[in-house]
């Protein structure tokens, strides 16, 4: 029987539910598991209610399911809205000696979370692993490998010991205080996989690529990747500068890009829209830029903490004037590593800003993935200057060439004189106003996409080539889409889908391609209008059938949609 | 040898007259004084006359946004610190759309030149009043008069900038002594510059100048690393303006306490992406 196995971890901020999330999806990993995690919290530092799914499976999975096996309650909150989620033979821990009149007992199981804590482990800080271990004894679990995890995650000492006695302790008491596991989970294999998250990859992504820059200012969902970035500077030829606001950050991003080094900055929508003009300025000073989106529903602050995809239309669309630029949009984890690099050779090649697009789902859900193969990072940067090749006193930054792509020059790593300017310039980089050179100008910068359209990847089908129904997504949604699709394939549904993580330049053909192919087609979006469904209407001038929208800022599950599916009469 | 010639670059477009002319003169003959050699020289301006300034002498420029030359000075800086670094901006640019930046890269100290063309009032716009305009100055955009001004010698002294100096546009030889200094100084040097504008600021002109500055360096006992005594002459503006190295102070450079940097400019690292291996394994 496959494993497909939900836990919850539900509690206020606080109470230790983001580690005790973490060291489950890592200790699955450590068995060999496929895992996926998402975490829901609240705007707040102390209290509110938060929680985290981790889901453990032996085949591949990318998305969050609803069914709950086995829920840690840790305060009385997660029992009330968590019940209801229980699978029918799902189990809830949570300490009845703290929580009484809990209402229903379907599936509860009491354990003295804090009374063992306290007793066994020398404090109530503890009370989340004892709950650690009482829920992987349900599952009959192997606790030395949680041993193994809670040394590395806390290092040798009092802390470790102390959550390993606790660990032990919510162990011993499930094992006399219920009979039998609810499923046993024994570790599958030795295989050794990465569990991390999407801003994980992104910036394990852009280290990979030789970013040597970043400057960004804190914003959720995008801070962990400065985070990051500045905790292995001091390794990696790397500065990561903390700036006064995003607008600082971006400009001094393009700053060391025109000095000559791979830089990026991150953020989310609010912040974005401040760094609009810097965008501007690397589209005309033809200025490499890595710039990430973590999106967040908006408008304004929106929904700090919670996911969308809202931002598509305004990130293709922002400043003024005609540039060119690149949008991607990673659909998985492992695809945030990749598009990453992928970002810094386009920024470099075409001398232009390349935007990634993710989200609060992905940025901050854990997935196991195989160790990436750097053997295949391959790093482009583009047309250079040569001292060799070319009279340092001839250079022209922005020559007018076939292809639109002038080779760079680095400021004081030879005689050649760098000059740009964020007003109209000539070839040599000096401002101008004349009619001829502005016109040579823009169309010399139009032309950089025409080789870029050349190396874009176009978006794969996936399930059947012909189906009567295909569903198209973009970015994170692709791991709840592609379950979906199971779902229904094996309801009988013809469906399949057409996955987008290169977004500008739009593959226009193959999109066309499919949607005349199919009787139906539905845009699955985390936003509430349909803004990819918009731009396939702008670019190739077809209607979808129908767009499956959700914007209450929860990512989509794969039931959810396949619902949905139905729903539209398919 | 450096020369003069060097630094020879395109025919300003300025007003007959200018302020900007001297302190162009002034900034052309300090770097040819230093025998830095253009190449290694970046000029990061923004908009506005005084942003048009780096197209008017030979050198890397880099022109950009409307009060962003801070930032994006900064940047390059950091990716190349073999670079002469120097931020060009007038009132308006540095001090008013700029401002954010202005405090913070003094804050933290970046080891960048700050050269302000300040002749309090917007010329490329054509005669607004700007944040260094005098209380009351009546203009387009002013009817009832300027609101107080900001006084950026001493915004720049608590932000904690570490070398903080006034120029006077009339007295090149004195302005470019101040450059050189400022480039020389290590941190964040802002040398704000009296700029007469011959076309909007019919107050502030030459004369009017000429009849208040005194150099401090004249005045024995005047020392730059009192704070207090910095923030005086900060102050002083009216009948006597003080032009000189206001204050001066050894503080912790940004840049010299990234690790990172002390192995040699970024930009000459090699990219290894096989040495993220070790990090793979961190998540494992």
């Amino acid at each position: 029987m496959p494993v497909d196995f939900n836990f919850m971890v539900g509690g206020e901020a606080g109470q230790g539910v983001q580690s005790v999330g973490f060291l489950l999806a890592k200790v699955f990993a450590r068995g060999g598991y496929h895992v996926f995690a998402d975490q829901d919290y609240e705007s707040r530092i102390r209290g509110g209610h938060n929680f985290f799914r981790v889901r453990v499976s032996d085949s591949r999975v990318g998305a969050i399911v609803e069914a709950v096996d086995v829920l840690i309650a840790l305060n009385r909150d997660s029992i009330e809205l968590h019940q209801t989620e229980l699978a029918s033979d799902g189990i809830a821990i949570f300490d009845g000696e703290r929580i009484k009149d809990t209402g229903s007992d379907g599936g509860l199981f009491s354990v003295p979370l804090e009374k063992l804590a306290e007793e066994k482990a020398g404090g109530k800080l503890m009370t989340n692993t004892v709950a650690l271990g009482a829920a992987l004894e349900l599952v009959d679990y192997d606790l030395e490998i949680l041993n193994t995890v809670l040394v590395e995650h806390f290092g040798e000492g009092k802390v470790a010991d102390g959550n390993i006695a606790a660990a032990a302790a919510g162990y011993e008491y499930a094992k006399t205080g219920r009979k039998g596991s609810v499923r046993q989970l024994k570790p599958v294999s030795s295989t050794k996989r990465m569990l991390l998250t999407g801003n994980e990859a992104i910036s394990l992504g852009a280290i990979a690529a030789g970013c040597k820059f970043m400057a960004a200012y804190p914003m959720t969902p995008a801070s962990s990747i400065m985070e990051y970035m500045a905790a292995k500077s001091k390794d990696f030829d790397l500065v990561m500068v903390h700036a006064e606001d995003e607008i600082a950050a971006v400009n001094m991003a393009i700053g060391a890009g025109y000095a000559g080094v791979r830089a990026m900055t991150a953020t989310s929508g609010s912040g974005f829209c401040l760094m609009v003009e810097g965008l501007g300025l690397a589209g005309i000073t033809e200025t490499p830029v890595v710039v990430i989106d973590a999106q967040r529903p908006g408008p304004a602050v929106g929904l700090p903490t919670r996911t969308e995809q809202g931002d598509l239309q305004f990130i293709l669309h922002a400043h003024h004037g005609d540039f060119p630029r690149a949008v991607l949009a990673p659909a998985s984890v492992e695809d945030a590593f990749w598009i990453t690099v992928k970002a810094f050779n386009w920024a470099e090649k075409y001398q232009l800003p390349v935007i990634i697009l993710t989200d609060h789902h992905l940025a901050s859900s854990y997935a196991t993935v195989d160790p990436f193969d750097l053997s295949k990072v391959i790093i482009d940067r583009g047309l250079l200057f040569s001292e060799k090749e070319e009279e340092p006193s001839e250079y022209m930054r922005h020559r007018v060439t076939q292809s639109g792509i002038s080779p760079r020059a680095f400021p004081g790593l030879s005689r050649a004189l760098v000059v740009t300017d964020c007003d109209e310039h000539d070839e040599e980089g000096h401002l101008t106003e004349d009619a001829g050179e502005r016109t040579s100008q823009v169309q010399k910068r139009l032309r950089k996409m025409f080789s870029l359209r050349q190396e874009a990847v176009q978006p794969q089908l996936y399930g059947p080539k012909k189906a009567e129904t295909t569903l198209i997504g973009w970015g994170s949604t692709y791991g709840a889409i592609h379950e979906a699709v199971g779902i229904l394939q094996k309801e009988g549904t013809s469906v399949n889908m057409l996955h987008l993580n290169e977004l500008w330049p739009f593959p226009a053909e193959s999109v066309a391609d499919v949607i005349s192919k199919a009787a139906y087609s539905y845009v699955i979006e985390n936003n509430a209008t349909g803004q990819l469904a918009r731009l396939i209407k702008a670019e190739t001038g077809r209607d979808v059938s129908g767009r499956i929208l959700k914007f209450d800022g929860r990512p989509f599950t794969p039931s959810y949609l396949a619902e949905a599916v139905i729903k539209e009469g398919c | 040898m450096v020369t003069l010639s060097d630094y020879a670059g395109l025919q300003p477009a300025w007003c007959p007259g200018c302020g900007n002319f001297g302190i162009l003169k002034a900034l052309n003959q300090a770097l040819v004084e230093l025998e830095i050699e253009p190449h290694h020289v970046l000029l990061v301006s923004g908009i506005g006359q005084a942003g048009k300034l780096p197209h008017y002498t030979r050198c890397n420029v880099f022109n950009s946004l409307h009060g962003r030359p801070v930032p994006s000075a900064i940047g390059a800086r950091i990716a190349n610190s073999d670079l002469v670094v120097i931020a060009v901006s007038g009132d308006g640019d540095g001090y008013g759309e700029g401002g954010n930046h202005f405090i913070h890269a003094a804050r933290r100290n970046h080891d960048i030149t700050y050269l302000v063309h300040n002749n309090q009032v917007y010329g490329l716009t054509k005669g607004q009043a700007s944040p260094t305009s005098d209380a009351g100055f009546v203009t387009k955009t002013t009817p009832y008069g300027a609101a107080n001004p900001v006084n950026p010698v001493s915004l720049a002294i608590v932000s904690g900038a570490s070398f903080v100096a006034r120029g006077f546009a009339g007295d090149s030889e004195h302005l470019a002594s101040l450059i050189k200094q400022g480039i020389t100084h290590r941190g964040f040097s802002l040398i704000d510059i009296l700029q007469p504008c011959v076309s909007f600021n019919h107050r502030n002109t030459y004369s009017w100048y000429r009849e208040r500055v005194y150099k401090l360096e004249d005045e024995s006992g005047y020392d730059p690393g009192d704070k207090k005594a910095a923030l005086e002459r900060a102050f002083e503006w009216g009948e006597k303006i003080p032009i000189g190295i206001i204050y001066m102070k050894k503080l912790p450079v940004y840049e010299d306490q990234i690790l990172t940097l002390r192995k040699g400019p970024l930009v000459t690292r090699g990219i290894t992406p096989e040495r993220v291996e070790s990090l793979l394994a961190e998540f494992i």
